[in-house]
């Protein structure tokens, strides 16, 4: 079964959050959605879920017996050990008894807190909170798994264990849908979608994306910044010609996918200001 | 300097709630209580019985108010009228002196009948007309203990703090660190929520409860006359008002600050104005009402009378039936807000709520 949201639209007031979205949520698969703060991430993951309703649009989630779902601010109760953490997520799914234990062992040595069961979960280093809160959201075997912001303020080594554990929960069938502000986490899914003021601007593979690059791309090596759209990349600039027309002294280049992803929220202002000029 | 004010200035502006407590709280508080706060007792219900209550009723001046006559009866109908709150002085008449029975755990009221008394004696003896011999019983509270009548009101006010401060800081803690999100997607029913957070809570308070009367009763000598299964009773519906006041007041408030402040504005009128500390009879009748729509001026009304009169349940009907229709209104209009927190997606009829399958909208 597919989850996700189809031509989704949440309005807080007269604020459109989240713009006609379409989210496809297969299982065995991780999406990645990715957005600057106040992108609409969260409202997504949220109306996924069923925290927000739709004002228009369809949403397609299973029942909540199979939902694995970790807010950005939290995840775990800080007075609780790690124990009476992963014991409340089994006892509110209904996993008890010898069941529990055995999953929440299998949980604690993935996640490498196997030692630290009887630490309350205050304790722990921002890292380790965030494993544990994915750990318990997936003691349930959910089919459906929602993240937000998994990764902010993880240290990196965390980062790479945290999403081991996603993959592996997506190698056994569940349906991850993650959020992220890291471009580089989005190469890590097989889905990817660029959310912006809540309107996605770019839906598909990493590599769809970076093909679906309109215009060329091109490096200058100089101070001065150069001419039409153009941003800093270390010592040189990138310049992006939509109309294939590179400057001069620009030389082309292959663009990866954080240059798409710019080049994705450049084409879609330069959109909105010839629609907003249109009207 | 100057920036530190007008920061501190601007914060203030966009906290409401705090600066109508600093502006509009103690004006209203001060208005309200300087009604509310009377020790004087203007009436005092008396019943007048035996072959000479006609003749004796009419001859009663305020504050007496005499609410009852009976030519017939006899002193076990007096003690009945006490015991059950109808009447707080009854007078026995009978060939030789006048007994005067009084209700002791009106504090207030048996000091305002002594000194009518009294005052009657001496206008009497002044006018030459010999005054009738009067014998006074006070009953229930012998010799005016103020701790007696105290105590069981007490046990009530901290029940009303611990009800409503601790379990409104417990569900916003949930609001503040985010969870309460997880539990919504979790496959709770919001009741399992609002009960799972209640239910420690209300075995806390009964433990509480348990100890305070103990307490109470071993350190101060305050007897407990009547039936514990009423003052149990008495007890669990007034503790349900408190807890879903606790449950309410997180509904609407977004920080522990928020819900301490909301607490505190609904426990302490109720320090002063529910009969605890002043008899509610005292009170001007502008603010009488509010007396009557606090759940402790009922508890009140039930504790003392089961621990120092043993007044039976039959007695005590209106106040339970008030504390159980309180518990009521307030647990539905909690559960109501609290559902808008734990199940958000169902308020739309477009949206359906996630069911058993997978879910269209």
């Amino acid at each position: 079964m597919t989850w996700g949201l189809e031509s989704a639209s949440v309005r807080f007031g007269t604020r459109t959050a989240l713009n006609r979205v379409t989210l496809r949520a297969e299982p065995s698969t991780v999406s990645v959605v990715v957005g600057g703060d106040g992108a609409g991430k969260s409202t997504l993951l949220r109306a996924l879920v069923g925290l927000v309703p739709l004002c228009s649009g369809l949403v397609r989630r299973p029942s909540k017996n199979e939902i694995g779902y970790i807010p950005a601010t939290a995840g775990l109760y800080v007075d609780l050990t790690v124990g009476e953490n992963l014991a409340f997520a089994g006892g509110a799914y209904g996993v008890r008894g010898a069941e529990l234990i055995k999953r929440s062992s299998d949980i604690l040595e993935r996640i490498g807190l196997s030692d630290a069961r009887a630490r309350l979960g205050g304790q722990l280093s921002g890292g380790m909170q965030r494993k544990l809160a994915v750990g318990m959201a997936l003691l349930h075997r959910p089919a459906l798994l929602a993240l937000d912001e998994p990764t902010t303020g993880v240290d990196p080594v965390s980062r790479a264990e945290l999403w081991r554990l996603v993959s592996a929960a997506a190698a056994e069938g569940t349906a991850v849908v993650a959020t992220t502000t890291y471009v580089d986490e989005a190469q890590r899914a097989s889905m990817v979608m660029l959310l912006e003021q809540g309107r996605s601007i770019a839906t598909g593979s990493c590599s769809e994306i970076v093909a679906a690059i309109p215009g060329r791309l091109g490096v200058v090596r100089s101070t001065a910044q150069p001419q039409g759209l153009s941003w800093r990349w270390g010592t040189t600039w990138r310049v992006w010609a939509p109309s294939n027309d590179l400057p001069e002294g620009a030389e082309p280049l292959q663009p990866g996918f954080e240059d798409a992803v710019i080049v994705a929220s450049l084409s879609d202002e330069q959109k909105v200001w010839r629609d907003a000029r249109a009207r | 300097m100057w920036a530190m004010i007008v920061k501190e200035f601007r914060q203030l502006k966009r906290d409401r709630r705090t600066l109508a407590m600093l502006i509009v709280l103690p004006v209203l508080l001060l208005v309200i209580f300087g009604y509310a706060a009377r020790f004087d007792v203007p009436s005092v219900p008396t019943v007048v019985v035996g072959p000479q209550a006609e003749q004796v009723a009419s001859q009663l001046r305020a504050p007496f108010q005499v609410v009852e006559v009976d030519p017939n009866a006899g002193r076990a109908l007096v003690e009945s009228r006490l015991r059950d709150g109808v009447a707080v002085v009854g007078v026995v008449t009978g060939r030789g002196a006048l007994l005067v029975l009084m209700d002791g755990t009106q504090l207030f009221s048996v000091q305002a009948a002594e000194g009518a008394l009294a005052r009657m004696a001496q206008a009497a003896k002044a006018s030459g007309a010999g005054a009738p011999a009067v014998t006074v019983q006070v009953l229930y509270n012998p010799k005016l203990a103020t701790s007696w009548i105290m105590i069981p009101g007490l046990t009530g006010l901290i029940l009303l703090f611990l009800g409503a401060l601790i379990t409104s800081l417990g569900i916003v803690r949930e609001r503040q660190s985010g969870t309460i999100e997880q539990l919504a997607v979790m496959p709770f029913r919001p009741w399992d929520v609002i009960l799972g957070k209640i239910v420690p809570y209300l075995v806390l308070a009964c433990l509480d409860l348990t100890v305070i009367v103990v307490v109470g009763i071993a350190l101060f000598a305050v007897p407990f006359a009547g039936n514990f299964a009423v003052f149990a009773l008495g007890a669990l519906l007034f503790l349900l008002v408190t807890l879903g006041m606790g449950v309410l007041i997180s509904t609407v408030s977004q920080n522990q600050g928020q819900a301490i402040q909301l607490a505190i504005m609904f426990v302490v009128p109720q320090i002063l104005l529910s009969g605890l500390i002043f008899p509610i009879s005292s009170m001007a009748a502008g603010v009488r009402w509010i007396a009557y729509v606090l759940p402790l001026s009922y508890f009140i009304d039930i504790s003392r009378g089961v621990m120092l009169k043993d007044t039976p349940i039959t007695a005590l009907w209106e106040p339970l039936l008030v504390l159980a229709g309180m518990a009521m209104v307030v647990l539905g209009l909690a559960m109501l807000r609290f559902r808008r927190d734990l199940a958000p997606s169902t308020r739309r009829s477009r949206v359906m709520a996630p069911g058993p399958g997978p879910v269209s909208t």
